[in-house]
């Protein structure tokens, strides 16, 4: 569908209409204080032929590492045939068209993203994705305070084992909207929620929320957690890695009555790690709570002559029919994301993608033997894993991740930051793409660093900023 | 006019009726006039029992193949009940609009504001004023 601009005649006749002087006087309401009127460091015009040496320059800059770091964005391997169909002028566009109906291929596309989704998660119902996983959670919370209509409580379990960054972006987006999170701490032995300590008479309550695999790569008790949570009137909201999902147990299925909500980063299905974006969030949930559920719904129909069609469902309650009543002020969708996505899934089905888990599963194995095996490396959680393990050096970490990243390679996700109490502790991973050799390279120049007792400063500039 | 619009009952200028029972509770739903306009509906969601409203309050919603569509509290009270049996058969309120189809019991917090409320022949000369 071609971009057509309106001319200068028409926009005059628009304005004339509705009695406004300029297209600015529509705007009138914006008080000055909140305007801008250019971003500070942002250059009023730059051609093509300079924007593109700027971007070739960072792109450059970024080096292509041997990445052994994941803390919620994953190396996978994506067939060259994924992007290759994503990118053609049928499916090009971020959005779903306005006229939705008449794009059938877009919508019948979106409506396999929701089959396959769905079935990956043992739910009902997937919407057709929101921005990215942080926001998904945060939609996720807000939809079970919604649902939470008999005890009203905008009281919310929050384990620690989370993702920070998701919790960051939770807390954000609920603070103002009176709804409380209180974080459950975990086990030091497992790196997981211990059921046993979860309040025995934890009151009134809208939700708990559950990651599997956990921040720190840990299979939480996923049932205990599920069914703790609706013997206290709670809902249980999965946080998943769809990868792991096959070869792990789907949400639907958790404890007695399986998981209410169901939400994620949608990034390891066919989306590159691209510096941290575009991804795209997932969110499924059971049929009893699709009302509540942000965003849309792509249905599969027969029109007026019986032909099969797909059209848009469940949009009764979004911003441009609703307003400010609307569902969620977040009801856009990542369509460019999850067209790479589907097709991802169509190309490898269920049994590849059911391999790309168990090799990464193996290969992180591998790499957790061989790390462990040196001197001065110690795993820290007994607890099984999915793809990422942590570990702790018996070194300043700040120095050795130097020393490796001007090998060009990184090495993992310093986790002191955000967990004072894992100092010297490294998020390790390894997908599907670490071979034996990369292995062995990440140990080769560990037990090398590891092995000089005074790390010597390197005169050498490093390739990455290193946090002291 | 067609629309079935009853001499019985009182309504708001927001399409709502009203019926004012024997023990001084009022039973709520929508004029056949808005079922019409709205179509079939696919959801009720009526307000749950114990829920202080204010008059002219958002406190319900139906949900149409066109529209979801607030429902407003003609006056200010207390939801004595919703009815839930629109969660499994929302098109009642189409098919039967002024007996099964009520959305919800409200206990007014002053008996006297049901007399701001529209007798049928003024809702008659709203509806046709909007026509």
């Amino acid at each position: 569908m071609p971009f057509i601009p309106h001319t200068e005649e028409e926009v005059k006749q628009m304005l004339d209409t509705i009695g406004a002087g300029s297209i600015d006087e529509l705007f009138d309401e914006i008080p000055s204080s909140l305007r801008h009127d250019k971003l500070a460091g942002v250059p009023v015009q730059t051609t093509e032929m300079e924007v593109s040496r700027i971007i070739s320059e960072r792109a450059a800059r970024d080096g292509q590492p041997l990445c052994f770091l994941g803390a919620g964005a994953y190396e996978h391997h994506i067939p060259a045939a994924v992007w290759e169909l994503t990118t053609r002028g049928e499916f090009y566009t971020a959005y779903t068209p306005y006229q939705a109906e008449a794009s059938q291929g877009t919508l019948q596309l979106l409506y396999e993203y929701q089959t396959m989704m769905a079935n990956l998660n043992g739910l009902d119902v997937s919407n057709a994705s929101l921005y990215d996983g942080a926001s998904a959670l945060a939609e996720a919370i807000l939809m079970a305070v919604r649902l939470n209509r008999k005890s009203k409580s905008r009281r919310v379990y929050m384990p620690r084992t989370v993702h920070p960054n998701y919790r960051k972006t939770v807390e954000t987006i609920v603070h103002n909207q009176g709804i409380t999170l209180e974080l459950l701490d975990y086990d030091r032995t497992t790196g997981c929620i211990s059921p046993d300590t979860l309040p025995a008479a934890p009151g009134d309550f809208a939700a708990l929320v559950i990651p599997q695999p956990n921040f720190f790569g840990a299979l939480e008790d996923v049932d205990a957690l599920t069914d703790w949570a609706h013997v206290h009137k709670g809902l249980a909201i999965a946080v998943v890695n769809p990868v792991s999902l096959a070869i792990l147990k789907p949400p639907g299925e958790w404890g007695g009555e399986g998981a209410d909500i169901a939400c994620g980063e949608g990034q390891p299905l066919g989306i590159p790690l691209s510096s941290g974006g575009p991804y795209y969030g997932l969110l499924c949930c059971k049929q009893a709570y699709v009302r509540q559920m942000p965003g849309r719904i792509i249905g599969r129909t027969v029109d007026l002559e019986g032909k099969p069609g797909f059209t848009l469902t469940l949009q009764a309650r979004e911003q441009h029919i609703r307003r400010s009543r609307a569902t969620s002020n977040i009801c856009t969708n990542q369509g460019l994301m999850i067209t790479a996505s589907t097709i991802h899934m169509s190309l490898l089905g269920a049994e590849g993608l059911e391999r790309v888990a168990l090799n990464c599963h193996a290969n992180t194995r591998k790499l957790i033997e061989r790390l462990s095996s040196l001197d001065g490396v110690e795993v820290v959680f007994e607890n099984p894993f999915f793809h990422e393990v942590v570990i702790r050096l018996a070194a300043p970490l700040g120095e050795v991740m130097r020393a490796l990243h001007v090998q060009n390679l990184l090495p993992g996700y310093e986790l002191a930051d955000d967990y004072p109490e894992l100092e010297n502790c490294l998020l390790v991973c390894a997908t599907e793409t670490r071979t034996d050799e990369d292995i062995e390279t990440y140990v080769g120049h560990l037990q090398r660093i590891l092995g000089k007792h005074e790390p010597v400063k390197c005169p050498i500039k490093p390739k990455w900023q290193v946090k002291n | 006019m067609s629309e079935n619009i009853p001499d019985d009952l009182r309504y708001t200028k927001s399409h709502e009726w009203v019926k004012i029972e024997d023990d001084g509770t009022l039973r709520v739903g929508i004029t056949d006039h808005a079922q019409g306009l709205l179509g079939d509906m696919v959801y009720v969601e009526a307000p749950e029992e114990g829920r202080e409203v204010n008059a002219e309050e958002a406190c319900a919603v139906v949900e149409s193949v066109k529209a979801a569509s607030d429902i407003y509290s003609p006056v200010a009270g207390e939801v004595v009940e919703g009815n839930e049996t629109l969660g499994d058969a929302p098109e009642v309120v189409n098919t039967d609009p002024y007996g099964e189809g009520w959305i919800m019991r409200i206990r007014p917090a002053d008996p006297d504001d049901v007399q701001q409320l529209m007798y049928a022949d003024d809702y008659i000369a709203h509806v046709e004023s909007a026509n």
